[in-house]
């Protein structure tokens, strides 16, 4: 480690200008998602039954408009957002957690054991696991636990082949070697010794993850298989405004927009992120 | 050659038959463990008229037996009867959407892939920065943007306002119904397409030989077409079954936007209707075109870079 090599990942990014642009704008999105209720105080729920579907006004009451039964687009959007968002993060927390385990454990343990481990993930990555989801939240009923977990089940498959890859390379490593020698046990030694040294690589990689996992819940609220009424997902409303396009596209537009912008910035934002580790790792070797 | 080429393919058999009779078994089972049944209605059922239904498709037998009957009738091609479409079996079903379904997604990954690595070798190539980050930046729009908010938007544009394309609808045999549909599946892969292409030509044009094909002062069009080629496209061969997989999820929503005859309607129709061996079956036919369009590439692979697929086999 030397110089400009040892900047830490986060000053790598601010010098990559997508990926500061994208951080700041996922900022920014997810502030007026939270915030947005409270500065306009139209209920997501409530009916405005002089405003039915009426257009954009910024000087009026309602932003971006109404839907079909008079319900502010603005403040439906900022509600999407954040049950996208949140979906998003709590799947990622758990598809990250099936995955930092199950490939450390196969890593570690090596031998039988991980070409055991690693055979059941090759016939897994073989099945087609959205329609295993789409098929597990019909025989199951629709609700948000599921999806959460179905999303997350989803996700884990190359977070295990990752931690997996660089365990079986630390595992040979000295100082690994000096604390299994000192008497450490193997939940030990994964735990403080493997651990801390894949988390980078696993934090990439976990951006990266965020936004397919935003992609999957919308597509299966779209479907009608995800989020249900009341609640709205960005999903659940492009497919309202989708069905009301020909009349009142700006349904359509807003949610559809703030999901491509959030798709967006979080692909550059993983991108600028690995970028950036991979520099790092670059003067590190 | 051929001897290596059957090995290798008897080798990957070995993987994909076992992998295609684990999704048959596993969702056959976990159809039944569900609770409900597929003739649960808002009006239950007299118990006799039950009885009767269940007798009549075999429902009634123990569960082993009918799993046995489901795998004869699959090794005959017989995906069973439709719960739901009560005059067609799935089999009929799925070979009157098929062709439809096939269609859109072959022209889907065609046009990914003609606009996909013609642009990423462009953008290896590019002297200047400017448009390298411009072609890339497309890319990533490409990337974010879903088919099912794609569409809409596309139909907005070019069915409603200027009137050029049908928003909707399907005629046989007329291709103007496929273009938006076909545009709006085709965008993802291909941004996909393009980066990786990039990035294996990046790889392949900093290589040894490359730089000798240089040196020996052939033009840049030779190099690239005879030498930097084939390795470039690795990536984007091994990125060929994600890719079909991404279109076919993706056609699911396209077909019922766009309301094409497909085959993609059925799962989530099967889904929400609870029509257990439609949904098995498009399951089973999904699985096995992924499990094919392995093969494919290791094939793909054999020819693009004989070294991997030797050391493999």
């Amino acid at each position: 480690m030397n110089g400009a090599g040892a900047l830490p990942l986060w000053r790598r990014l601010g010098a990559d200008r997508a990926g500061a642009a994208a951080a700041l704008f996922l900022a920014l999105i997810a502030s007026i998602a939270l915030l947005g209720p409270l500065v306009n105080p139209n209920d997501p729920a409530a009916i405005d039954w002089h405003a039915i579907a009426v257009a954009p006004r910024l000087e009026g009451a309602h932003w971006f408009g109404t839907d079909r039964l008079g319900r502010d687009v603005f403040v439906r959007t900022c509600d999407g957002a954040r049950v996208s968002l949140l979906v998003a993060l709590v799947a990622t927390a758990i598809s990250v957690g099936i995955g930092i385990l199950y490939g450390a454990v196969a890593g570690y343990a090596g031998g039988r054991v991980d070409e055991l481990m690693m055979r059941l993930l090759e016939v897994l990555d073989g099945l087609p696991l959205l329609f295993f989801v789409i098929f597990l939240t019909v025989i199951f009923g629709r609700g948000e636990t599921l999806l959460f977990a179905a999303i997350g089940a989803v996700g884990w498959l190359s977070m295990a082949r990752l931690v997996r890859g660089q365990t079986l390379s630390l595992r040979r490593r000295e100082f690994i070697e000096a604390a299994v020698a000192l008497g450490a046990g193997p939940a030990r030694v994964i735990g403080v010794h493997v651990l801390p040294n894949v988390l980078a690589p696993v934090i990439v990689y976990a951006t990266l993850t965020v936004p397919q996992i935003v992609l999957f819940e919308s597509f299966l609220s779209f479907l009608g298989l995800g989020v249900q009424e009341p609640a709205a997902s960005l999903g659940t409303l492009v497919a309202e405004g989708a069905a009301e396009m020909q009349a009142a596209p700006w349904i359509l537009l807003a949610p559809g927009l703030c999901l491509g912008v959030l798709l967006l910035a979080l692909n550059v934002l993983g991108d600028a992120l690995r970028d950036a580790f991979a520099a790092r790792a670059a003067v590190g070797s | 050659m051929a001897g290596v080429m059957l090995k290798f393919l008897l080798r990957r058999l070995r993987v994909a038959v076992p992998t295609l009779f684990v999704i048959v078994t596993a969702s056959f089972f976990l159809v039944r463990l569900a609770p409900g049944g597929p003739f649960d209605q808002e009006q239950a059922l007299p118990p006799e008229i039950l009885a009767n239904l269940q007798r009549a498709y075999g429902l009634d037998r123990p569960l082993w037996v009918q799993y046995g009957r489901y795998l004869e009738g699959l090794a005959h091609g017989d995906f069973g009867p439709s719960f739901r479409y009560k005059d067609f079996t799935v089999t009929e079903l799925i070979a009157q959407g098929f062709p439809v379904s096939a269609e859109l997604g072959l022209l889907a990954l065609a046009v990914a892939l003609a606009c996909g690595v013609p642009l990423g070798i462009l953008a290896a190539l590019a002297r200047r920065p400017l448009l390298d980050r411009g072609l890339m930046l497309c890319a990533a729009l490409g990337l974010a943007v879903p088919a099912f908010v794609l569409l809409p938007l596309l139909g907005l544009v070019f069915g409603v306002h200027w009137r050029w394309l049908p928003v909707a609808g399907w005629e046989p045999g007329s291709p103007r119904f496929l273009v938006l549909p076909v545009f709006a599946l085709a965008l993802a892969p291909f941004a996909y397409v393009a980066r990786l292409t990039r990035g294996g030509m990046r790889e392949a044009l900093a290589s040894d030989y490359v730089r000798t094909a240089h040196a020996k002062g052939l033009p840049l069009s030779a190099v690239v077409w005879r030498h930097a080629l084939r390795p470039a496209l690795l990536p984007v061969a091994s990125y060929l079954p994600p890719a079909v997989a991404s279109i076919m999820t993706g056609s699911l929503v396209v077909e019922s936007i766009a309301g094409l005859p497909g085959i993609g309607r059925y799962l989530v129709q099967g889904a929400l209707n609870r029509d257990y061996t439609l949904v098995m079956g498009m399951v089973i036919v999904y699985s096995a075109i992924l499990v094919l369009m392995g093969l494919l590439v290791d094939l793909l692979y054999l020819w693009l870079d004989p070294r991997i697929a030797l050391e493999r086999a």
